[in-house]
C-alpha cells in the first residue's frame, strides 16, 4: 500500500540524521530554573508559592487561571529564589518562578498504580490535568481541554501524531524508538478517556524503524493501526494528519472534533501514561538540539525552566559561527533573541544554523505569479494573492482569499522563487483585521 | 563557550528558516536555455542576420532596462535574466530580413526591443506587474508600424556568406493566400512538408521555424517544472481541434469543408510552438491557477485559429496571447481555489 497523504505540500531536506542516532539522555541538571507561569495556549497560572519557600520536584507552582489553562510544576527540588517577569522564548516578558536546585531531587509524593486502565475517564482526566499536560507537538495546548469536546461533538477516534513532519527535529521519533510501548499505553487511556475504540498512529514514511518498532508494540491491542504516511511537509499538521490517516477533512476554520477525532503528539501522549501510571507532573520533555551550528546535536530530555543557553553548552556549543537559533523545527519554529531563554513544554527542538546557512527576509522581489504556492498549499489557499493583498494593505480582500484559514506552516514561502515572506505577510493581515 | 555571550548577534527573522534554491533569475535564465536549441536552428537557416537581429534585441532589452531602472532609481535586476530573455523572445520572433541597410531597417528591432521594456515592463511597474508579455507587445508595436519590414520573409539557406537569399512566403501566408494546393506545389508531398517544417527548413521569424528543436527546450522546461502541461497542451489542442473542424477547403470552390482541415500543419508552422510553449506561459501575464490556465490555454488556442482561418492575417498566435493576457486576473478570480474541507469529501475509513 502507498504511503497516506494530502494534497499539496513540499519535500524540504530533512537532515533528520545529524540527531536521530543519538538516544534520548538526560540533560544536565541546572542550577537554577526559570519556570515561566505561561507555557500555554490559555490564561497564565497564579503563582502558589513564595520567596525562599521549599519546593520537591513535582510540587504544584502555579495553579490554572481559567478552564483554557494548564498548571505548572516545580523541576527540580529546592528554593523559590524570585518570582518575577522574565523573558520567553519569544521575547515576551512572562511572570516566571525561579526555582534554586538543592541537588536532592526529592519527588513529591508519587504512587505507582498499575491498574491506571481501571480508573474512569473522570478519574484519568482529572490526573492528565492535573499534571499540567499540554500538547508537546509544539502548540501546547491544554490536553485535558482536548478531551473534554462538548456533547454534540461526539468523538470516535484517537490519533498520535508521530509524524515528525519538520526538518531536523527528532525528539518524537527517538520517544517511539526507545519507548513505543508507553506511547502506546498513552494512547489506550486516551481512547478509554474519549471512549473510543479506534487509535491511529501516523508517523512519515522516513522512520521505517519507528513504524516497526510502533506496529509491533501495538500487534497485540485490537482497534489501533500504525499507518505510514508519506514524508511530506507539513504531514504533520493536524488537518493533514487526520486527512492522511482517516480520509476526514476537519472544515474550514473547523477543529478536529469537527470530524470526531483528538489528535495527540507522541510525546504526549508518553506524558500521559505518566501522569495515569504515576502521578507524574509535565516537568520534563525530550528536546531535539540540532543543526549544522553545534558540535554535537542530541537528543536530551530536559528539565522545563533550563536556560537554552546550558542545552547549548552542554551539546558542545557553537560552531562555524552561530547564525541564528530557533526553537522548534525550520519550517514553523522562531528565531530566539536571546539564548537566557527557558525550555518550556512546549519546546520541541532548539535548531542552531550557522552564519552562512541564514536567508536574509529583506532580500525579497515582486510576486511573479508563478502558481507555486498556490500548487503546494496544503490548505488550499491563494499565498500569491494574501501575500501581495497584505503588501498593499489591502486586508480586508485578503479574508476574501480565506486569510484565516493559513496556519503558517511556511510552504509558500519555502517554495517561491522570489523569496517573498509570504508568512510576515499573512501574519500582518491576520493582526490588520477581524476574523 | 565564549560564543553563547555573543547573544546580540543572533539573527531574528520570521519563520520558515529555510527555502528552496528557487529564484527568479534562475528560473529566467533556465528558460533562455530552453531557447537555445530553436536559435541556433535559426541561425543555421538564416545565417549572420539571424545572430545580429536577435543580438540587437538583446543588447537594446537589458541596455534600456538597465537604464530606466537607474533613472527610476529601482533595484537594478538585469542580472536576473529577465530583460535578457524578453530581448531574445523579440528577436526569436523578427524576420532576418530586419537586418537591412537598403532598405533601413536596423532601427526596427531597437525600438520594438524598447517598446517591450520599457513601456510594456518598467513604466508598468517592473518585473510582475505587467498586464502583456513585453516581447508579444514589442512585436505587435513593429508588425502595425512597420508592416512592410516586419513581413519580408526570406528562403532559409543555411549558407553564412552574405548572399541575399530569396525572399518569399511562410507556409501560413501560403495556405492563406493560395490555398493547401499552392503549399503542396512548393513543398512536393506531405511527408516531405511535415518534415521541413519539424527541422525549420522554412520561411519564417527566426525562432520560430525548427518544431524539434522547440520541443526539444519545450520538453526541458516541462521535465524541470519550470512550465506546467496546463497552457500549452489546451492551447495547442484547441488550436489541433479547430483546425481540423474549419480549417479544410474544398480544392475547387474554394469554400469549407468541414472535417478536412489538417492539424499538423497548424501546429507546427507559424508561431504556435514558440508561442504555447514560451510565452503564453509568461508567469506574470498568464492566469497563476491551474484551472484557469486551461480556460488560458483554450482561449489563446481558438482566437489564433479564428484569426488564421478568418482574420487579416495569416498568423494570429501574437494577437491570441495578448488578448487573453487581459483576461488572466479575471481567470484567475473565477477560479479561485478550494479551501480544504471546504467540499465534504466521502470518508474512507473508520
Amino acid at each position: 500500500m502507498s504511503p497516506l497523504t494530502f494534497k499539496g505540500g513540499i519535500h524540504p531536506p530533512d537532515k533528520k540524521e545529524l540527531a536521530k542516532d543519538s538516544p534520548i539522555k538526560e540533560a544536565h541538571i541546572p542550577q537554577r530554573v526559570v519556570i515561566p507561569l505561561s507555557q500555554h495556549v490559555g490564561a497564565p497560572c497564579k503563582s502558589l508559592v513564595s520567596i525562599n519557600q521549599g519546593v520537591k520536584k513535582g510540587d504544584l507552582i502555579g495553579e490554572p487561571g481559567g478552564f483554557v489553562s494548564s498548571p505548572v510544576h516545580a523541576s527540580v527540588s529546592g528554593k523559590v529564589s524570585a518570582i518575577g517577569e522574565f523573558p520567553n522564548a519569544m521575547g515576551r516578558m512572562v511572570t516566571s518562578v525561579v526555582i534554586e536546585n538543592d541537588g536532592k531531587e526529592e519527588w513529591t509524593s508519587l504512587k505507582d498504580n498499575p491498574d491506571y486502565l481501571k480508573l474512569s475517564a473522570d478519574e484519568l482526566k482529572e490526573k492528565i490535568k492535573t499534571a499540567g499536560i499540554v500538547g508537546l507537538g509544539g502548540a501546547a495546548f491544554p490536553t485535558v481541554v482536548k478531551l473534554t469536546p462538548p456533547k454534540e461533538k461526539p468523538i470516535d477516534a484517537v490519533i498520535i501524531n508521530g509524524a515528525e513532519c519538520e526538518p531536523y527535529l527528532t525528539a518524537d521519533y527517538r520517544l517511539m524508538m526507545e519507548k513505543p510501548a508507553e506511547i502506546l499505553e498513552g494512547l489506550k487511556i486516551l481512547m478509554k478517556t474519549l471512549g473510543v475504540s479506534k487509535g491511529f498512529v501516523g508517523i512519515e514514511d522516513n522512520k521505517p524503524d519507528a513504524i516497526a518498532k510502533m506496529k509491533e508494540a501495538a500487534a497485540k491491542e485490537s482497534g489501533i493501526e500504525v499507518c505510514a504516511l508519506e514524508v511530506k511537509y507539513p504531514q504533520g499538521a493536524e488537518k493533514m494528519l487526520i486527512k492522511a490517516t482517516t480520509g476526514r477533512e476537519v472544515p474550514p476554520r473547523g477543529l478536529p472534533m469537527d470530524v470526531r477525532v483528538v489528535v495527540q503528539n507522541v510525546g504526549t501522549a508518553l506524558a500521559i501514561y505518566e501522569a495515569a501510571r504515576y502521578g507524574k507532573p509535565l516537568i520534563e520533555r525530550v528536546v531535539t538540539v540540532t543543526g549544522e551550528g553545534i558540535n554535537n546535536p542530541s537528543n536530551l530530555m530536559v528539565r522545563i525552566g533550563t536556560l537554552v543557553s546550558e542545552l547549548i553548552g552542554e551539546c558542545g556549543g557553537f560552531k562555524n559561527g552561530v547564525g541564528k537559533v530557533i526553537s522548534g523545527g525550520p519550517m514553523m519554529g522562531f528565531a530566539l533573541p536571546s539564548l537566557d531563554v527557558p525550555v518550556t513544554k512546549g519546546t520541541s527542538g532548539i535548531l542552531v544554523i550557522p552564519e552562512e546557512g541564514v536567508i536574509h527576509a529583506e532580500d525579497f522581489e515582486p510576486c511573479i505569479r508563478c502558481g507555486r504556492c498556490i500548487d503546494i498549499c496544503p490548505m488550499g489557499l491563494m499565498p500569491s494573492m494574501l501575500s501581495v493583498l497584505s503588501e498593499k494593505g489591502r486586508y480586508e480582500e485578503a479574508k476574501e482569499y480565506n486569510l484565516f484559514d493559513c496556519f503558517e506552516c511556511g510552504s509558500c514561502a519555502f517554495v517561491c522563487p522570489s523569496k517573498r515572506p509570504i508568512v510576515q505577510l499573512v501574519r500582518l493581515a491576520k493582526s490588520m483585521v477581524k476574523p | 563557550m565564549e560564543a553563547i555571550k555573543k547573544e546580540h548577534e543572533l539573527i531574528v527573522t520570521v519563520s520558515p528558516h529555510v527555502k528552496s534554491e528557487e529564484s527568479v533569475s534562475r528560473i529566467m535564465w533556465s528558460v533562455n536555455l530552453s531557447l537555445l536549441p530553436a536559435l541556433v536552428m535559426g541561425i543555421y537557416f538564416f545565417g549572420p542576420k539571424a545572430t545580429l537581429v536577435t543580438a540587437l534585441c538583446i543588447i537594446t532589452a537589458v541596455l534600456s532596462e538597465y537604464l530606466v531602472e537607474r533613472a527610476l532609481k529601482r533595484k537594478v535586476t538585469v542580472s536576473d535574466g529577465s530583460a535578457f530573455l524578453t530581448g531574445l523572445l523579440l528577436g526569436m520572433n523578427l524576420p532576418a530580413s530586419l537586418w537591412s541597410f537598403s532598405p533601413f531597417t536596423i532601427h526596427v528591432p531597437i525600438i520594438g526591443s524598447f517598446v517591450a521594456v520599457v513601456i510594456t515592463k518598467q513604466l508598468f511597474g517592473g518585473l510582475g506587474y505587467n498586464i502583456f508579455n513585453p516581447a508579444l507587445i514589442g512585436r505587435a508595436f513593429l508588425l502595425i508600424s512597420f508592416p512592410k519590414a516586419m513581413t519580408i520573409w526570406t528562403q532559409p539557406t543555411a549558407a553564412f556568406f552574405g548572399m541575399d537569399a530569396k525572399t518569399t512566403a511562410t507556409p501560413l501566408g501560403l495556405l492563406k493566400e493560395e490555398g493547401i494546393g499552392k503549399l503542396m506545389e512548393v513543398f512536393g508531398d506531405k511527408m516531405n512538408l511535415y518534415t521541413q517544417l519539424l527541422v525549420g527548413h522554412r520561411a519564417g521569424s527566426i525562432g520560430e521555424t525548427s518544431a524539434l528543436a522547440l520541443l526539444i527546450g519545450a520538453a526541458f522546461l516541462l521535465f524541470k517544472r519550470y512550465i506546467t502541461w496546463h497552457i500549452p497542451f489546451s492551447f495547442l489542442g484547441t488550436a489541433a481541434l479547430l483546425a481540423w473542424v474549419f480549417g479544410g477547403k474544398d480544392p475547387h470552390t474554394g469554400k469549407m469543408l468541414f472535417f478536412a482541415g489538417d492539424p499538423i500543419i497548424h501546429l507546427i508552422s507559424g508561431g504556435m510552438l514558440l508561442g504555447a510553449f514560451f510565452m503564453a506561459t509568461d508567469y506574470v501575464t498568464c492566469p497563476s491557477v491551474r484551472k484557469g490556465q486551461i480556460v488560458f490555454g483554450i482561449g489563446c488556442g481558438a482566437l489564433t485559429m479564428l484569426i488564421r482561418l478568418k482574420g487579416g492575417y495569416p498568423e494570429g498566435v501574437m494577437f491570441a496571447i495578448l488578448i487573453m493576457n487581459c483576461f488572466a486576473p479575471i481567470i484567475d478570480r473565477g477560479f479561485k481555489t478550494k479551501v480544504f474541507g471546504a467540499i465534504k469529501t466521502k470518508e474512507t475509513k473508520a
